[in-house]
């Protein structure tokens, strides 16, 4: 045995399949609008929303251990800003979901500082309150509607495309390209020297802040980019809905509690748990969503039962079944060549 | 004297927070477990008394005698059946599965009780006040306040001058070492939960008496749990009394000045003592 005999390698056919395989199912996505109908697009625009969420929040709890149920303070604060910056400030659509982004990066900054004081689980109730702090300071804005909220101007709807049709197409788009953004930036950030020590720091936090991983400063930074990110999924989200009220923008359950089911139900901890998730969390909704509150139940209790009896979720199942990895983010050793094997 | 009566009103309120985060306190304390669904266990606590004083026309406090074993019963199952499974290194699990509790509970309530705000009849106890040196004062806010002092008291003596509470400490402090000295960790675990929910059931037909309540309330009373015990320091029972008060007191001082600024003056307050004084201001444990 000869150690020239073996290689280091992240990719296996599996994932060039997988690649090749999701560049042509996103070309069919990119061409929905020829084949999709008004119904099926706006679907899939809210799947591809709750999809980027999902990720950004996996990327939080399942990678740098910050579970936090208080996401829904940056979607609501994106959606806000998206009618302050248009309503107020003038700015194109796009332009304002751009700057709910960097809004977003800058409130989280003092944010953090403060709650990043709490430890595990009373940093997550730490991050509720922040969401409550926002819902209810947003509630005393009366220039956006107070307490009951407010509708986007016909006016600025119209600035985004002038034909109905037109901007449905666009919000698909953006939708869309939002969830491939962020898988993106999420499946690179991973690869990187940061994600590295962020897996690192996942593992074992003790082995790793004693390897010279400043462990506060990887935290900080996931928790500062993945704010902007929500912001801007926010932001996205009321543009789909032209309508924001403080219940509706900063709501536990639809922003967190169905997010956080649909990575738990997924895998926590890998980049593909989110997708499958958020297939599942469709698929239910779309055949159990007349049950309504027992809806509701059946989900909790599925994501109770995943936790303690497959805690790696539906995604894990397979990954131990199978050992495959769509996106490739773990090292492996190969044989060089099929006559060195044994 | 205007501002005295809303320090005073704002006291006795925190009364109640300190009930609210008792149970979390003493969960926290013994099992390092923070229990998201505490919220709607104090909500659930509130419709079984609804529904106890409806079916048997009894007065809300004489339900207690019912719904605390009631929900202490519950409360061992929940920890034997569910939760000590969570309980490990990994924060992840116990978070996840009381989340989900919390979505269960809530959703079942809807389903059982509908979303109409109720109210328990505590009849003339709802209106009866004292006054002293021209303060008028409830006596159902007196009466959950000296509650609050009267669980606490009790607490702190199950805690330190009983062989439970000393069982409680040995395996809050070394679970493996308890379990050497022939303590079954599963049980204590079970009996603090037990304990935890008794008191959350009290904190719950105080709040029905007090308030009209929904099944979507239950994770602002967490919320306001969470930050009595924050305030007052992990782990030191009389500092979450103290946290109670703070909170309630800040709470009533911003709605004085501006309704609209009730819960946003309390999240105010604990954010500034969490900026300022991290640990709380009477910290026992390290989080």
């Amino acid at each position: 045995m000869n150690l020239s005999d073996y290689h280091v390698t992240r990719t296996s056919p599996a994932a060039r399949v997988a690649a090749l395989l999701g560049a042509l199912i996103l070309i069919v996505l990119i061409a929905a609008p020829w084949w999709a109908g008004r119904a099926d697009m706006r679907l899939m625009g809210e799947l591809f929303l709750y999809l980027a969420l999902a990720s950004l929040w996996n990327l939080m709890a399942g990678y740098a251990g910050l579970v936090s149920v208080g996401q829904q303070a940056y979607v609501g604060f994106g959606g806000y800003m998206l009618f302050a910056l248009t309503i107020f400030g003038g700015l194109h659509p796009l332009g304002a979901i751009a700057l709910a982004g960097a809004l977003g990066a800058l409130i989280a900054v003092p944010v953090a500082l403060l709650i990043f004081r709490l430890r595990g689980a009373y940093f997550a109730i730490g991050t509720w309150v922040i969401a409550e702090v926002f819902r209810l300071s947003f509630a005393q804005v009366s220039a956006l509607g107070g307490g009951s909220g407010s509708s986007l101007p016909v006016g600025i709807v119209r600035s985004l495309a002038a034909s109905r049709s037109g901007r449905e197409h666009l919000s698909y788009w953006l939708a869309l390209g939002s969830a491939v953004l962020v898988i993106a930036a999420v499946y690179l950030f991973l690869r990187s020297r940061n994600g590295l020590a962020l897996t690192a720091i996942r593992d074992n936090e003790l082995a790793a802040g004693s390897l010279g991983i400043d462990i506060w400063r990887t935290k900080f930074i996931v928790y500062v980019v993945t704010a902007a990110l929500t912001a801007m999924i926010g932001a996205l989200i009321f543009l789909q809905k032209l309508r924001i009220s403080p219940d509706a923008a900063f709501s536990v359950n639809d922003w967190t509690a169905f997010v956080i089911f649909i990575v738990v139900i997924g895998g926590i901890g890998t980049i593909e748990g989110p997708i499958i998730g958020t297939l599942i969390f469709f698929l239910l909704r779309e055949t159990l969503a007349d049950l309504g509150t027992i809806y509701l139940i059946v989900l909790g209790t599925v994501a109770i039962v995943i936790m303690l009896k497959a805690p790696t979720g539906l995604w894990g199942l397979i990954r131990s079944r199978f050992d495959i990895e769509l996106f490739p983010l773990r090292f492996r050793v190969k044989p060089s060549s099929p006559s060195t094997k044994g | 004297m205007e501002w005295v009566n809303v320090v005073v009103q704002g006291t006795l309120l925190g009364g109640l927070y300190a009930l609210f985060a008792a149970g979390l306190s003493l969960i926290f304390g013994v099992m390092r477990l923070v229990n998201i669904a505490h919220g709607d266990l104090i909500v659930l606590g509130a419709y079984l008394g609804l529904s106890v004083t409806t079916v048997l026309g009894l007065h809300p406090l004489l339900a207690l005698i019912l719904v605390v074993p009631v929900m202490a019963g519950f409360g061992y199952v929940l920890q034997r059946g569910i939760l000590n499974q969570t309980l490990g290194k990994d924060i992840l699990p116990p978070l996840l599965v009381t989340f989900g509790l919390s979505v269960i509970i809530q959703n079942t309530l809807l389903e059982t009780y509908s979303a109409d705000p109720q109210k328990m009849n505590a009849g003339a106890l709802e209106t009866a006040s004292v006054s002293a040196g021209g303060l008028s004062v409830g006596l159902l806010p007196l009466l959950t306040f000296g509650t609050a002092i009267a669980v606490i008291a009790t607490l702190q003596w199950i805690f330190y001058r009983t062989a439970l509470g000393r069982a409680f400490r040995a395996t809050s402090d070394n679970p493996e070492i308890a379990q050497l000295m022939g303590l079954n960790r599963r049980h204590i675990f079970g009996l603090a939960m037990a304990l935890a929910l008794g008191v959350t059931a009290i904190a719950g037909i105080m709040l029905g008496i007090r308030t009209s309540f929904d099944p979507s309330i239950g994770g602002g009373r967490l919320i306001f749990g969470f930050e009595a015990v924050i305030i007052g320091g992990l782990g030191n029972l009389w500092g979450t009394l103290a946290g109670g008060v703070i909170l309630g007191v800040a709470q009533t001082i911003g709605a004085k000045i501006d309704p609209g600024w009730q819960l946003l003056a309390g999240h105010l307050a604990f954010l500034i003592i969490l900026a300022l004084r991290p640990n709380g201001l009477f910290p026992r444990i390290d989080g």
